[in-house]
């Protein structure tokens, strides 16, 4: 173990280190030179007038935001002689599941790629460019023939290869149980307990306003709701990042979300954001991939059919082919469990030169992928301004919910959560249901991996994303989905098979999140 | 309250009944329609369908037999009819941009200019052939603009067309892309040519248009009650100017839309009002769109106000409108059209079960049953919008007379909670347990 002293400075040599990259320390360079003409600044106390200045000009702030920023994504610096997979995943039995799965995937791709005989990519004949820029803003309008592509994989192929982990050095014929655990996760992965996410959701309990509860018809505004607009608007107006995060805790006023979760997730659109995007935007023009008819295929199929999200479809294309083509999504996987796939050249299998991932972000589409993007469509037009909110979501939080990890963020502990919640909680229900076979987490496996989109109601999702943001965890999925079934329990007691557990859990876009979520944890007797 | 009310039953919560007699515990009904008014006139307690010539004391009839009938109908006092006589002068086209260009001069006499720009949320509009040289006159002012035909008396999108040159309705006028039904017709049809709304707010490259429905049960003087449920209308394709023979990009009619080649059934191409409104806040904020709302009102009222001295004001009559509002880029709501019979078919099971409750609500405010004391502000997921002047959220009293900030007491596109308002407001049926 390193001494706090060490570890923090190696923490700020980190950042120091990615942030002298960014365009934001040549900004701030720049104005500093600039400044030098200003008559305040005098040449005795240089330093701290340019300091002064920078702060009054609210380029601090931005560094600060900056800083924010790098402390939540990168990980902490475990110890100086770990190798760079732990910080990927520090457990070797995760990793080598991770690598398998992939595997899986990429022999899936390959073999899909091999029978329709079409390449992973192909440089676009000139007129097909044209005809694509031109219709750049009504590409659903498309109806290109997918009836032979399919979804390279869906959450539910992705369930079975979590419900086989195992932990080699656990040996878990010693619990064999009252106390053994009865759902299909079987790893001894940390979880929490409710007195614990008591402490650590504090800002949920029945005594804090919240918006979703406290700004209903027949609550007076001035009890909280003014108020806490009131903070909103001055939350955006000093653009802090942190006390952003702290104020979407109690969730995001409509009508200021979209500019809170931009500063939370520091997402800009400066001008070099929008040339970013418009340089992919030229990829997709100049290149097709064989993923963009999977990302086709996958709009079509769930967000086009969705009430609220249909409108949106052009948007998704416009986001989800870009991303496929953004190698600065690369730098993620240097804290996420999966390893990109690597294609090559043909003829050059194996060898290094030739290699190039596939897609150029590592990132491989799967069947309901597109609902990760479809609600930020309710609160971003511009297509860069949308694309760059989506794309730091992506990198914080969404990708953690299709690999396999360790972190107390990842889909593996959802699970776990859950079933445990459930467990202690509903134990009743839990054995009914085992019992008729009806395991609770193939029902709420769905829900979790697309962090409720497309389940819920808008409205609701908002806030329950609101609340992700503002406690920089998925975890709250977790806790949400062993709340509905405790709201539904009585309907399930009721049911003897997997489909009527599945029909009276089929329709949640009735529910409201924040009062299952508070009754949950702060209500449950324990 | 008026003197003569009979200080006889109150209720549960203290209030009276109006006046004794006049609550029915049996309603005999005539339904002139086959879709959800049925189901929600069948499904209401102590309600029973007349068949043929029998007496009725409540009529949902279309307008065709409004016309035939409604002279020869001699109607006791506490019958009900869905209809005004002469409900056309807001309805149709041609007549209600008349009533609504007279009322604003008659704005702009009385009370100024800037009064009567209130009432500019209709494009321009004239009636061919009568206003033709005016038209003329003012196409030839706004070069390249592009304008709107539509038949006087029609609906659900029929014989609509856009066009930009003169030129195109020389040729239309000389039958040439005139549908069959069209030229078999004897009489001269009516047309108006309006101002088309190029620059339409769009969401996601989608031209929309909202349908709101406000019940009118009295106009002289003016009482008319706003519904919070509504709903967003998308074209199934991207907007664009370039395709004006497309029309199925610019006809927002769902009757238009499910002819379109790739319209699907399944999608749906309505948004409730609630997520319109919701969405329209998330991209602009609360004030703006508090604002937006605050004109749309404005146009009910005024729309009303226009035709308030021409309606034949009758006790028995009340009437339902579904009105078109257009929104463009600068959220400015225009006024497309009022519709008399809005249509009550349902397109999916959320719709359906939103016109049931709409439905439900304008005869618990019809009140055959004579279960208001006609003091409420609100009743299911009616607001009271207007009653012999503006109606307010606050209740003015001496205390709060001097204060200048008071709200309307509209909530289009907000929470619709209207089970539990009914509950805590309504007597139980006749004869039927409160839940």
């Amino acid at each position: 173990m390193m001494d706090e002293g060490t570890e923090l400075s190696l923490t700020i040599a980190q950042i120091v280190q990615r942030l002298k990259a960014t365009h934001l320390h040549s900004q701030i360079e720049r104005q500093a030179k600039e400044c030098l003409h200003r008559p305040e600044i005098q040449l005795e106390s240089l330093k701290e007038d340019v300091r002064n200045f920078l702060k009054a000009s609210g380029w601090e702030r931005k560094l600060q935001n900056a800083v924010y920023r790098e402390l939540h994504v990168q990980p902490l610096p475990s110890h100086h002689a770990a190798p760079p997979e732990h910080a990927k995943e520090p457990l070797a039995y995760m990793r080598k599941a991770q690598v398998n799965w992939e595997k899986r995937i990429l022999k899936s791709l390959n073999s899909m790629c091999t029978e329709l005989g079409v390449p992973l990519a192909r440089k676009r004949p000139a007129v097909e460019q044209k005809e694509l820029a031109n219709k750049w803003n009504e590409m659903g309008t498309d109806e290109p023939d997918l009836s032979r592509f399919r979804p390279v994989y869906a959450p539910k192929d992705f369930l079975e290869v979590l419900i086989s982990l195992r932990n080699p050095n656990h040996d878990s014929s010693e619990e064999a149980s009252a106390k053994s655990h009865w759902g299909l996760i079987q790893v001894p992965l940390h979880d929490r307990d409710i007195p614990q996410m008591r402490e650590a959701y504090s800002e949920l309990s029945l005594t804090t306003g919240q918006l979703g509860i406290d700004d209903h018809t027949h609550v007076p505004p001035d009890l909280f709701e003014s108020e806490h607009i009131r903070i909103g608007k001055k939350v955006v107006n000093e653009q802090d990042s942190a006390a952003a995060q702290q104020y979407s805790r109690q969730g995001c006023p409509t009508g200021l979300r979209a500019d809170l979760w931009a500063l939370i997730l520091n997402s800009t659109n400066e001008p070099e954001d929008v040339m970013h995007y418009e340089q992919l935007k030229a990829g997709v023009i100049h290149h097709d991939l064989l993923v963009d008819n999977l990302i086709y295929k996958d709009v079509k199929l769930t967000a086009s059919n969705d009430d609220y999200y249909f409108v949106f479809e052009d948007f998704l294309y416009q986001v989800l082919l870009c991303f496929s083509r953004d190698t600065a999504v690369l730098e993620h996987f240097g804290y996420n469990s999966a390893t990109p796939p690597k294609s090559y050249i043909q003829g050059k299998v194996g060898v290094e030169e030739f290699a190039v991932v596939y897609p150029p972000n590592g990132v491989i589409p799967f069947h309901g992928f597109s609902m990760y993007v479809a609600p930020l469509c309710f609160l971003y037009n511009e297509p860069s301004k949308l694309y760059s909110v989506f794309r730091e979501m992506y990198v914080r939080y969404f990708f953690r919910l299709h690999s396999v990890s360790s972190s107390t963020s990842g889909i593996v502990s959802l699970c776990l959560q859950f079933e445990r919640l459930l467990q202690t909680h509903l134990p009743q229900l839990f054995y009914h249901l085992r019992e008729i076979g009806a395991q609770p987490l193939r029902i709420a496996f769905k829900w979790m991996v697309r962090a409720f989109s497309g389940y819920l109601s808008t409205d609701q999702l908002l806030l329950l994303w609101d609340r992700i943001l503002g406690y920089d965890s998925l975890e709250i999925v977790a806790v949400l989905a062993a709340a509905v079934f405790a709201f539904r329990a009585e309907n399930l007691m009721e049911v003897t098979s997997l489909t009527s557990a599945e029909a009276v859990l089929a329709d949640l876009s009735t529910l409201k999140v924040m009062p299952l979520i508070q009754i949950f944890l702060f209500a449950t007797v324990i | 309250m008026s003197k003569n009310k009979t200080a006889g039953y109150k209720g549960p919560y203290g209030y009276q009944k109006r006046r004794e007699g006049d609550g029915r515990s049996c309603v005999r009904y005539k339904c002139g329609l086959t879709n959800t008014i049925q189901d929600v006139l069948r499904q209401r307690p102590g309600w029973m369908e007349v068949k043929d010539d029998g007496e009725w004391d409540f009529n949902w009839c279309d307008v065709g037999w409004l016309r035939e009938n409604f002279d020869h109908s001699y109607m006791e006092e506490h019958v009900r009819i869905c209809h005004f006589r002469n409900h056309y002068e807001l309805t149709r086209k041609n007549l209600m941009v008349k009533n609504l260009k007279r009322y604003r001069k008659t704005l702009e006499r009385e009370a100024g200019r800037i009064e009567a720009s209130k009432c500019d949320f209709f494009p321009r509009t004239f009636e061919l052939p009568s206003e033709y040289h005016l038209f003329v006159e003012e196409f030839k002012r706004s070069p390249g603009s592009t304008w709107i035909m539509k038949p006087v008396a029609r609906s659900q999108g029929k014989g609509i067309f856009l066009f930009q040159k003169l030129k195109d309705i020389m040729d239309w006028k000389k039958d040439g892309s005139r549908s069959e039904e069209q030229r078999d017709e004897t009489q001269v049809e009516s047309y108006v040519a309006q101002r088309y709304i190029e620059n339409p707010y769009l969401i996601s490259g989608r031209k929309f248009d909202l349908r709101v429905y406000v019940l009118v049960t009295s106009y002289i003087p003016l009482k008319a009650w706003l519904y919070r449920d509504g709903f967003a209308r998308f074209s199934s394709t991207r907007f664009s100017l370039t395709s004006i023979d497309d029309q199925y990009v610019h006809l927002t009619n769902v009757a238009v839309q499910k002819t379109a080649p790739d319209y699907d059934p399944e999608k749906g191409c309505k948004w409730q009002m609630q997520q319109l409104r919701r969405y329209l806040t998330a991209r602009h904020g609360t004030e703006t769109i508090e604002a937006l709302f605050k004109d749309v009102d404005n146009i009910f009222v005024r729309s009303l106000q226009s035709v308030q001295k021409v309606i034949i004001n009758d006790k028995h009559c009340f009437e339902l409108y579904g009105y078109d509002i257009l929104l463009d880029q600068d959220l400015k709501p225009w006024l497309i059209e009022v519709n008399a019979s809005p249509s009550l078919t349902a397109s999916s099971k959320e719709d359906y079960d939103m016109k049931c409750c709409l439905l439900e609500d304008t005869l618990h405010i019809v009140d055959m049953e004579g279960r208001l004391t006609g003091r409420e502000k609100r009743v299911g997921g009616y607001d009271l919008m207007w009653n012999d002047g503006p109606v307010y959220r606050e209740d003015i009293n001496l205390e709060t007379l001097g204060s200048a900030c008071f709200t309307a007491n509209t909530h289009l596109g907000c929470v619709n909670d209207r089970k539990k308002q009914l509950r805590q407001l309504l007597k139980p049926f006749p004869g039927k347990k409160r839940i």
